[in-house]
């Protein structure tokens, strides 16, 4: 409670809260608001914004509501972002956290592992994997997670080497402790914290990255995103410019949003901990 | 039945770090008599702190060999040493670190309880509450959060929670160095009523002579990973046999100052 009094008293976590939360509105209002299918033709095509009291931002070039298509496209975005970062935090903590406990050769070759992942371009990894696989919702969460576990994955073994040294996890063992116990109750929950720090970073990057495979044309087909408005109004970005450029302030403000709010958190969590 | 609680022989330990070898511990022998205190001083880096280790099997030694009350605490592993645990605990330096950082004094204090099952979830408030008042502590303390309470308060809980299992004996590494100096009295004091109280052992690890003179009966003294001179603590007080123990005993003023009288 007081955490989240403190996140809104800096200006960057009131700003990012308010963005985050507009967003999650316009996601959740959009099956309410246009329950007609986002790709469906509503009108002639190629209206302009704020021309058509019906049709607020317009049409595209084949007659579609684009303030529909932005507001379903928010949950999307929103969805994949955080499905892909919890993927990628869930599976780079377990990874970390096994290295770091066990040490010796199932460390050595996790790390390996890491190390072979993190050399190829993320980008380039989801690319090769969506277009292997075949682009759907869950094939896309999983591309972007494929190049963001790393990260997770190196923190939380280096926080679990920190830990597994501290005299708190010897007073545990002396104790007589199980390990197993020792790494549930003792390790981990002072090693996940500081990955956790990292989540919002990923999220940002992750609705960066689906908008990017959308706009290659890689995204699930059946979906509106932003990406797949931007490359769709590209072909006709002479004459009806705001069909790129109303997905792409929507795609800005998400990852700004996502930015301040977890500058803001950082912020709060920082002068809880200095109180302390 | 005048057999040693504890008794280390030939213990060795060779840290290899990169590129270049520690001996951190060469033959060091000690023994510790029931409900007695050894006191184990030495200047730093003589390796007070990795035999105290040893003794917990928290650091494995290269040879040497441990019995306690009859058996070779280096042959145990698993359940076994488990259940032996319990009769070794353990006080840390710094009180701070000692503890889980998300740690509340309870729930500190619960962990031995619960690891050995010990009592039964219900029994374990009062059991927690009787620990505190065995340490000098107010029982209402136990809700509050280990980093919330004072440093000596804190090594008050360190206490406690190495005598929930009710040891034979505790090894206390620098237990008072971290702390001021009239805490330091009051700890001590309660250790030595513990002692007379219930019949644990210590093994008593300080670089401070004064402070070890006070609570032990018997001092060992480390240099360099081998003991140099041990001996009933008036005798080596009063007439150190090694270079180490002569300096040791000139580093406590009131003890030269008792001498030129
Ligand atoms: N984990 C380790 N790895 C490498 N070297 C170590 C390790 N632990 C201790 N040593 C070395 O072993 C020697 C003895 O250290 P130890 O901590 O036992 O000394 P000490 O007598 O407790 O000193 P102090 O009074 O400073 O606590 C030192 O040279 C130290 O650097
Ligand atoms: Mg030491």
């Amino acid at each position: 409670m007081s955490l989240l009094r403190r996140l809104l008293g800096t200006p960057e976590g009131a700003v990012g809260t308010v963005i985050l939360c507009l967003l999650v509105l316009a996601a959740l209002l959009a099956p309410v608001l246009f329950p007609a299918d986002p790709l469906s033709i509503v009108g002639p095509a190629l209206v302009p914004p704020f021309t058509d009291p019906s049709l607020p931002l317009g049409t595209d070039r084949l007659g579609r509501d684009v303030l529909a298509g932005l507001m379903h496209g928010a949950g999307t975005s929103l969805a994949v972002g955080i499905a892909a970062a919890a993927m990628a935090m869930i599976a780079g903590s377990l990874v970390g956290t096994l290295a770091g406990l066990a040490g010796g050769l199932v460390d050595e070759a996790l790390m390996r592992v890491v190390d072979a992942f993190q050399i190829v371009p993320s980008f380039l990894l989801a690319l090769a994997f969506v277009s292997v696989t075949g682009a759907s919702l869950p094939v896309v969460i999983t591309a972007i997670a494929l190049g963001a576990w790393t990260g997770p994955a190196r923190l939380a073994r280096a926080e679990v080497l920190s830990i597994r040294e501290r005299d708190y996890v010897a007073a545990a063992r002396v104790l007589g402790m199980r390990p197993l116990e020792i790494a549930f109750r003792e390790v981990l929950p002072n090693a996940l914290p500081p990955v956790m720090a990292l989540s919002s970073v990923i999220v940002a990057i992750s609705v960066l990255t689906e908008a990017a495979l959308s706009f290659l044309g890689l995204g699930d087909p059946n979906i509106v995103t932003w990406g797949s408005m931007i490359a769709q109004g590209r072909n006709v970005l002479r004459s009806a410019p705001f069909l790129s450029i109303l997905p792409g302030i929507a795609l800005m403000l998400t990852v700004l949003g996502v930015y301040l709010f977890s500058e803001g958190l950082a912020d709060a969590l920082a002068r809880r901990r200095s109180r302390a | 039945m005048n057999a040693p609680l504890l008794a280390a022989s030939g213990i060795s330990k060779t840290f290899a770090g990169k590129g270049r070898r520690v001996a951190a511990l060469d033959k060091a022998s000690i023994s510790v008599a029931r409900g007695q205190t050894l006191g184990l001083v030495g200047p730093s880096g003589s390796g007070k702190s990795t035999l105290a280790r040893i003794l917990m099997r928290l650091v494995e030694p290269d040879a040497g060999r441990i019995d306690f009350d009859g058996t070779d605490l280096l042959a145990l592993s698993g359940e076994a040493l488990r259940t032996t645990r319990k009769r070794i605990q353990m006080v840390f330096q710094d009180p701070l670190a000692a503890f889980n950082p998300r740690a509340t004094v309870a729930g500190a204090l619960a962990d031995p309880l619960r690891v050995h099952g010990l009592l039964g979830r219900r029994q374990r408030p009062a059991a927690i509450a009787a620990l505190l008042e065995r340490v000098g502590l107010d029982p209402g303390l136990a809700s509050r959060a280990i980093h919330e309470i004072s440093g000596g308060q804190r090594q008050r809980v360190a206490i406690a929670r190495a005598l929930a299992t009710r040891p034979d004996l505790i090894v206390l590494d620098e237990a008072v160095s971290a702390l001021d100096v009239s805490v330091r009295g009051r700890i001590l004091e309660l250790l030595v009523e513990l002692q007379r109280k219930e019949g644990i052992a210590y093994v008593f690890v300080s670089h401070d002579l004064a402070v070890v003179r006070a609570i032990a009966h018997s001092i060992a003294i480390m240099d360099a990973g081998t003991i140099v001179e041990r001996g009933p603590t008036p005798d080596v007080v009063a007439n150190p046999q090694s270079a180490t123990g002569r300096a040791l005993v000139a580093a406590v003023p009131r003890l030269v100052v008792g001498k030129s009288d």
